[in-house]
């Protein structure tokens, strides 16, 4: 019969079937970071279950609060470290080789087409962009998930999403995200995978289409998913060449995973990019979302360049085409997060956190810090932030803060302007 | 099997969300009844007060669509159920919340923007729920009754009194 990549990734790990229309699968990878696991380890400990199904299987980071600021999330930490140490996890990053989770995991080369991801963190669709089945899930699956290697999902159902035209200058995946959120609503994908596809989608890097799926939970979607080609098996190369002859040879391999071109949708939407002009959010639920020149000149306080949406090496350099030789506002404050290690390593040597200092910006060590409101960055009651983060509900960023979400160039033409600004003018 | 009901609470708003339900800051607490106090601290809704002796004594939440968006964190399942709240009827929820809902032993359930409409309209309301027959009595200025309905994995779930308890005598 003829399959979407979801169900072909359900008919492969199938465990069980409850009920019709429930499928128990086998996990692939279980991730972990210190924020929703260290009560799933105490709940277990105290129920007598201090077990996990299998150490290699299960990665963990603590990312979210990092180096831990204050008593309550060092004992996080602490309870996250230990469980680690105890259980032989050498997939467990702490402070020094620490990142954001969902940007360091697939650096490291730990989804593969095909795989089957969960985490305690809603944005772990983000790791459909290579073709697996990354799906968010609260404690008590994680807990199930760390101690047997399985979960239950409600048999996939899948929006097509294709992406065509061409993209403008100064009109990134964030834009596109926006808008395709705008138009179905936060609502408008729940309990649905969304399979984005099209010549867009094709030309796109890893990392943006990361950044597409990272948000498809913005408008509900249990993941996002992009079909594993040629891209993907260049960006895993280093992690599978002993596994094929060639990155052709990969390619190939990777086919079995695509939907059929005859494949049931329960829906299928165009998005024709063409004239797609930069979008922000304006408001507290991310499809508020308005064509930056309908907000031109709306104010800023703080400017957040990070988070597992736009934290990525491309993010950085887009936004610092438009930083370079410039000052940002003295209205307006400036931190950048570089997602993980690496990405800050890369940023050092490409000139890029030069660029960042000099324009005025902070710079952070690799943390999710100020995205929700927990540390490097939390707003003040009444201010507002331009940010590359996925969230903008309210309080997100620190109570009685507001949050307006765009995509790194955008954010770092805010900085500039000290107000929301069409950053296309800072390209010429 | 476990009683489900009590008195309702109204939140009369769409995609209600998990950080207004308990906000980010309060996830560093390592126990469920830290959370007790801080229940829908965030909510943004005209009238509404977290404060409330209504909310105090309420079992019940009854909301309209999409309710239980956002973060994934089970503390927003966990801070109702400190508070004695076991039950959410809605018109649709959240995926990652309802399935939270039900992976706790609690229930979610899902009835036409009509119904909820109707329970909204008979004021200050007590809610009775039959879960093996799938019906609900909500009991004000008058009677009415609803049917729902719960696939069966989702009634063994409850029954077993959440995913850990099943999955690990089954898997
Ligand atoms: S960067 Fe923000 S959205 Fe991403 S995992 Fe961290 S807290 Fe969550």
């Amino acid at each position: 019969m003829a399959s979407t990549i979801a169900e072909k990734i359900f008919a492969s790990h199938l465990r069980d079937t409850p009920t019709p229309g429930d499928a128990v699968l086998d996990i692939d990878v279980v991730m972990c970071h210190e924020i929703t696991t260290p009560i799933a380890i105490t709940d277990l400990m105290e129920k007598g279950m201090d077990r996990v199904f299998d150490p290699d299987k299960i990665k963990a980071v603590i990312d979210h609060v990092t180096p831990s600021k204050d008593s309550k999330t060092a004992t996080q930490a602490k309870i996250l470290r230990d469980w680690a140490r105890r259980h032989n996890i050498k997939d467990f990053f702490d402070v020094g080789n620490n990142g954001v989770c969902h940007a360091l995991f697939p650096e490291k080369g730990f989804i593969r087409p095909g795989y089957t991801v969960i985490m305690g963190d809603s944005h772990t669709c983000t790791h459909g962009a290579f073709g697996a089945f990354a799906a968010g899930i609260g404690t008590t699956d994680l807990e199930v998930g760390i101690l047997k290697g399985v979960c239950a999902f409600k048999e996939p159902v899948t929006m097509r999403v294709d992406i065509t035209g061409t993209l403008p200058v100064g009109v990134y995946a964030k834009d596109v995200i926006l808008h395709i959120i705008k138009k179905i609503t936060v609502n408008g994908a729940t309990n649905k995978v969304m399979e984005f596809a099209g010549p867009i989608v094709d030309r796109m890097s890893m990392e943006s289409r990361m950044t597409l799926c990272n948000m498809a939970i913005e408008a509900g979607g249990t993941c996002g998913i992009c079909m594993p080609d040629r891209t993907t098996a260049e960006y895993l190369w280093p992690f599978i060449d002993d596994k094929y002859e060639s990155v052709d040879d990969a390619v190939k391999d990777f086919k079995q995973w695509h939907s059929d071109p005859d494949a049931h949708y329960d829906s299928t939407i165009t998005i024709d990019v063409s004239d797609l002009v930069p979008q922000a959010t304006f408001g507290f639920k991310p499809d508020e979302v308005k064509d930056i020149t309908d907000i031109e000149g709306e104010n800023v306080d703080q400017i957040y360049i990070g988070s597992c949406t736009n934290g990525r090496i491309e993010d950085l350099r887009a936004a610092a085409k438009v930083l370079k030789g410039r000052k940002i506002s003295r209205n307006v404050r400036g931190i950048l997060s570089p997602a993980t290690p690496s990405i800050f390593n890369q940023a050092l040597e490409e000139g890029i956190i030069k660029i960042f200092m000099d324009a005025g910006f902070c710079v952070t060590n690799p943390t999710c810090g100020a995205c929700l409101g927990m540390s490097t960055g939390v707003l003040a009651e009444g201010e507002v932030c331009a940010s590359t983060t996925n969230r903008n509900f309210n309080g997100r960023m620190g109570k009685g803060g507001m949050v307006h979400l765009m995509s790194p160039l955008s954010a770092a033409a805010a900085s500039i302007a000290g107000h929301i600004t069409d950053p296309r003018k800072y390209l010429q | 099997m476990k009683q489900f009901g009590g008195p309702a609470i109204f939140l009369d708003r769409n995609d209600i969300n998990t950080d207004e339900i308990i906000p980010a800051k309060y996830l560093t607490e390592n126990s469920k009844t830290a959370l007790k106090p801080f229940i829908l601290e965030d909510l943004h809704l005209e009238g509404f007060d977290p404060q409330s002796d209504e909310l105090k004594n309420a079992g019940v939440i009854v909301t309209r669509a999409n309710f239980g968006c956002g973060s994934s964190r089970e503390h927003a399942v966990w801070v109702f159920e400190v508070n004695d709240i076991n039950v959410v009827i809605a018109e649709s929820f959240a995926r990652i919340f309802r399935q939270n809902m039900f992976n706790c032993g609690m229930l979610a359930v899902e009835l036409p923007k009509e119904d909820i409409d109707i329970i909204l309209s008979m004021g200050n309301v007590d809610i009775d729920i039959d879960v093996t027959n799938g019906v609900i009595t909500a009991k004000g200025a008058g009677e009415k009754t609803f049917n729902f309905t719960l696939n069966d994995f989702a009634r063994e779930l409850i029954q077993a009194g959440g995913w850990l308890a099943y999955a690990d005598k089954k898997y």
